[in-house]
C-alpha cells in the first residue's frame, strides 16, 4: 500500500493549563487512499496520545468528527489527504467554544434543537388501535431532502451569521423544523414557527448559502431557511390583510 | 473536571476576508448599493423632467458626460450581476413539487432569467428603441 508523509498543523487547547489556543506541528506517514481523520488517528496512536479529538463511524453517517480543514468545515473522515498539498491545518469548528484541543462545546446547538420540536407533533391525538398514520410517496417527497441531517454542526461552522450573532437560531434546527411543518402527518407548525419565524429565528439569515455548500449530507438548509422565509412573510400578509386574520 | 471552555470572537468587520464565498455573498450585497443608486438617479430624472423643458435639456446634456456614462456602466454590471445570483437563487426558494418529481431548478432559474429578458424587450420597445 503506497504511503505519502503528511504535514498538519493542528490547533490545541488545554483547559487546565492554557489561556489560548497555538498551533502544534506534526509529520505522519498514512496510506496515499487515507482520510484527516486517519492521520489524526495515527497521530494519536503514535506520537502524541495527548491529542483530543471525535469521531465515530469513520463513514460520513455519524457527524462527529467535524473540524475546520485548511478553514473549510469538513468531517475529517471525509476530507482524502490526496486532496491536500503542503502543511494541512486542523482546527476546531468555527463559531462553537473550544472545550480541548479539537473538541468544541456543542451545547448551544442542542439547546436551539430542542427549542424547534423536531418530532412529530400530531394533529389531534389517534389511539393505536385507529391503525398507522399513512402518506404518499410524494408527501414524503416533499420533506424528505431536510432529513438528511447528521447534525455535524458544519453549516453553523460556516454560517458567517450565526459566528455573529450567536442568538441565530442556524441552518441545521431551522432545517429540521422546515422538515417537520412540511411532513402531512404533523400538526405543530404554530408551535415552531413562534421560535423559527422570529427576529432570531430565519430573519436573521441573510443568505450567504454557505451551509448549503458544506453541507456533507446535502441537505441544502439554505433552500429551507428560504422557504421558511416565504411561508412565514404569507403568513404575516395573511394576518394582516384577509379578515379574520385567513385563519 | 471543571469546564473552561475557549471562546472565539468573530472579527466583526473583517470576517469576509475568511472565505472567497464570503467575498461573493458581499459582491452580491455591495451591488444592492448601484441599484438603490440608480432608484435615486431617476427620482432626479422625473424632478427635473417636472421641471420644464430647459431643466429636462440640461439633464440630457449632463447624461452624455464621462462621470454619467462611467455611472451608467458601472451600475448596469452592478444590476445584471445582481440580479443574476437573485435569479440563481430562486431554485432554492421556491421549488416547484409535481407529482413525486421536483421540476428541475435550471427550470425555475431559466424561466425568471426569460422573464427579464421578454420585460426588457417590451421596455425597450415602449422606449423607441426598436
Amino acid at each position: 500500500m503506497k504511503e505519502r508523509l503528511v504535514r498538519l498543523e493542528v490547533l490545541r487547547y488545554n483547559p487546565d493549563t492554557d489561556t489560548a489556543a497555538h498551533f502544534q506541528r506534526y509529520e505522519v506517514s498514512c496510506p496515499e487512499e487515507g482520510v484527516v481523520l486517519d492521520a489524526l488517528n495515527k497521530i494519536k496512536e503514535t506520537i502524541d496520545p495527548t491529542l483530543n479529538y471525535r469521531w465515530s463511524c469513520h463513514m460520513a453517517v455519524c457527524g462527529s468528527c467535524g473540524m475546520m480543514i485548511n478553514g473549510e468545515p469538513k468531517l475529517s473522515c471525509h476530507a482524502f489527504l490526496r486532496e491536500y498539498d503542503g502543511v494541512i491545518r486542523v482546527e476546531p469548528l468555527a463559531h462553537f467554544p473550544i472545550e480541548r484541543d479539537l473538541v468544541t462545546a456543542p451545547d448551544d446547538f442542542i439547546e436551539k434543537l430542542k427549542r424547534v420540536k423536531p418530532y412529530l407533533i400530531p394533529k389531534a391525538p389517534k389511539p393505536i388501535s385507529e391503525g398507522e398514520y399513512l402518506q404518499t410517496p410524494a408527501q414524503l417527497k416533499k420533506y424528505h431532502r431536510f432529513t438528511l441531517c447528521i447534525n455535524c454542526m458544519l453549516c453553523y461552522a460556516a454560517c458567517p451569521e450565526y459566528g455573529l450573532t450567536p442568538k441565530f437560531i442556524g441552518p441545521a434546527a431551522i432545517s429540521l423544523a422546515h422538515r417537520y411543518n412540511q411532513d402531512s402527518r404533523d400538526g405543530g407548525r404554530d408551535e415552531r414557527q413562534e421560535i423559527i419565524a422570529s427576529k432570531e429565528g430565519v430573519w436573521e439569515c441573510t443568505f450567504v448559502g454557505a451551509c448549503s455548500e458544506v453541507c456533507p449530507a446535502h441537505v441544502d438548509p439554505a433552500s429551507a431557511l428560504q422557504q421558511v422565509k416565504i411561508a412565514s412573510s404569507i403568513d404575516w400578509f395573511k394576518e394582516h390583510l384577509l379578515p379574520g386574520g385567513g385563519k | 473536571m471543571s469546564r473552561n471552555p475557549l471562546i472565539r470572537e468573530v472579527p466583526p468587520t473583517s470576517w469576509y476576508f475568511r472565505h472567497p464565498r464570503y467575498l461573493r455573498y458581499m459582491a452580491r450585497e455591495i451591488t444592492s448599493l448601484f441599484v438603490g443608486a440608480y432608484c435615486v438617479f431617476l427620482v432626479f430624472a422625473m424632478q427635473s423632467l417636472a421641471a420644464g423643458q430647459s431643466s429636462y435639456e440640461a439633464f440630457l446634456v449632463a447624461l452624455r458626460s464621462p462621470a454619467s456614462i462611467i455611472f451608467h456602466l458601472l451600475a448596469l454590471a452592478a444590476a445584471l450581476y445582481h440580479a443574476a445570483t437573485w435569479f440563481n437563487a430562486t431554485q432554492k426558494a421556491m421549488p416547484i413539487q409535481r407529482g413525486e418529481e421536483f421540476v428541475p431548478g435550471k427550470l425555475i432559474s431559466g424561466a425568471h432569467y426569460l422573464a427579464w429578458a421578454v420585460l426588457s424587450i417590451v421596455i425597450l420597445f415602449i422606449a423607441g428603441v426598436f
